[in-house]
């Protein structure tokens, strides 16, 4: 094939464009606001495991320039619009990660993000199902703690093992001893995950997992010492993360800056701290959001074995 | 020699890793929701031929081996050896049989094979896709039988045996397919 030619088939794209359409009536039949963020900003999620774009706003000739960040995901700008009244709201766009490419990643992605007023991660994964059987036509889904996944799979409680535990528990499992040697807990729990139990989720109906360990928390509460967080796993593939919204500022910003120490210890870039983003927090209604990746759905739609089956152009020939 | 990170590896780059050269064959990236990201990668050790897996994170590096596929004409076997001439340089390599492996049943003299070096130390000889060999040894066929139904083994100059159809007789030189070891044709000098 020549290599300026699409990667997707013609055909591929009009079927990608027909579940879009798709998409946008199940959130017009449940009067969800469309909206849009800038895919530009001028401070960043501290995310330590997640690499961002920077480019700058400057003139040519000019000394003065002021760093952008191409957008990891929406969620700050969307938070924001949420604390200012917008009520649910929905969004399809690009989100950007570099450094990540691969069968199911491509460095830049289309995501579908939407955050329910009032609703906690529970009645959340509820709508995420029905979402789910209606674009997908596929059976209801399963749910699962993370903590039995855990029991279930390795004979353990992720929430109380101790990093030295985790070793002896996971010794049959013959793991390479150089890689484990470098792990922290939650490194071991998402590699153990990733390796062993992802493969399998979702093989006949999609699984949620809920109650992430409160250190895995990202940005969702905390109840009761576990992380009101859900991920969904189709086809063995993790299609979307959800979140009971934390909209404590002050939790925020020490999460913040937990983040910042690690990428400081790791000698990865510092961004700037969203400083909009912790003001309007306080102001953020009770609300649950998921971040899904719509690449990855259609690529699992239409039994794809890698989301570039399904998009225009791969980085490596754009 | 340079280093690669796990975003550049890519099957038929050749890293060094535990001491050895290998060929890499496949590279995953995988990428937990929220954490550190992978690479599953499996590699062919190009000493011993093994195939193993390992996890990188990714980001790791792992350094280039200088492994090079260079054209190398075969001469002569000693008894004990095997040798070979580059036309290039004009040198010369002798390799023993753990090296030459399954090669040697299709090594005829003055054949342009390819050979694997490292650090100048030959690693493994692959004959030529298509080689013209004389037949040594095959049941004598029925004179007019072209419909190359059935077949019958047949013996080569080289030592390898192949199945041939049935109209093809002993002294005739044929084509055969080294990757596969099958007959393709008879063949002119």
């Amino acid at each position: 094939m020549s290599d300026w030619k699409p990667i997707a088939s013609i055909h591929t794209l009009q079927l990608r464009a027909a579940f879009f359409k798709k998409i946008r009536h199940f959130f017009e039949e449940r009067k969800i606001l469309e909206v849009e963020t800038p895919q530009l900003s001028r401070a960043m999620g501290t995310d330590p495991y997640l690499h961002y774009f920077t480019t700058d706003f400057s003139l040519p000739n000019t000394k003065h320039s002021t760093t952008l960040y191409l957008q990891t995901s929406p969620e700050f700008a969307m938070k924001r619009l949420l604390a200012a009244g917008s009520g649910s709201i929905y969004q399809i766009c690009k989100a950007y990660r570099n450094g990540e490419s691969g069968r199911l990643h491509n460095l830049e992605f289309t995501m579908l993000e939407w955050y329910r007023v009032g609703f906690d991660h529970h009645d959340l994964m509820k709508e995420v199902d029905a979402f789910l059987q209606t674009i997908l036509d596929c059976k209801p889904a399963h749910y699962i703690s993370y903590r039995s996944l855990f029991e279930n799979h390795f004979d353990f409680n992720p929430h109380e093992i101790s990093l030295k535990e985790l070793k002896e528990k996971t010794k049959k499992l013959d793991l390479e001893e150089a890689l484990i040697a470098s792990f922290d807990k939650d490194t071991f729990l998402q590699y153990l995950l990733a390796t062993f139990v992802e493969p399998q989720l979702g093989l006949a109906s999609p699984v949620f997992v809920y109650d992430f360990p409160a250190s895995q928390a990202a940005l969702a509460r905390i109840k009761e010492g576990i992380a009101s967080r859900f991920e969904v796993y189709i086809q063995g593939i993790e299609l979307a993360n959800g979140f009971h919204e934390l909209n404590n500022a002050e939790e925020q910003r020490k999460r913040f800056e937990n983040d910042l120490k690690i990428r400081q210890a790791k000698n990865y870039p510092l961004p700037l701290i969203d400083n909009y983003f912790l003001e309007s927090l306080s102001s953020l209604p009770d609300c649950a959001g998921i971040a899904l990746g719509i690449d990855r759905l259609i690529m699992i739609a239409l039994k794809k074995k890698s989301l570039k089956d399904v998009i225009t152009f791969s980085f490596e020939n754009t | 020699m340079s280093v690669y990170s796990t975003n550049e590896f890519k099957s038929g780059l050749k890293v060094m890793l535990d001491n050895d050269p290998h060929n890499i064959l496949e590279n995953e990236f995988v990428k937990p929701g929220k954490g550190q990201a992978f690479n599953r990668v499996k590699l062919r050790n190009l000493k011993n031929g093994r195939v193993i897996e390992r996890t990188f994170k990714s980001g790791e590096t792992l350094e280039g081996a200088d492994v090079v596929d260079a054209d190398m004409q075969y001469l002569y076997f000693d008894g004990a050896r095997w040798h070979f001439m580059s036309p290039e340089t004009f040198e010369q390599y002798d390799v023993d049989e753990i090296i030459v492996a399954d090669a040697k049943q299709w090594l005829k003299e003055q054949a342009i094979c390819i050979m694997t070096l490292w650090n100048g130390v030959p690693l493994s000889v692959i004959p030529p896709n298509f080689i013209n060999l004389t037949i040594v040894e095959t049941d004598p066929g029925v004179r007019g039988d072209t419909s190359g139904g059935g077949g019958k083994p047949a013996k080569l100059e080289t030592g390898a045996t192949v199945r041939v159809p049935l109209f093809v007789q002993p002294g005739e030189l044929i084509k055969v397919d080294t990757r596969t070891g099958t007959y393709v044709s008879r063949a002119k000098e």
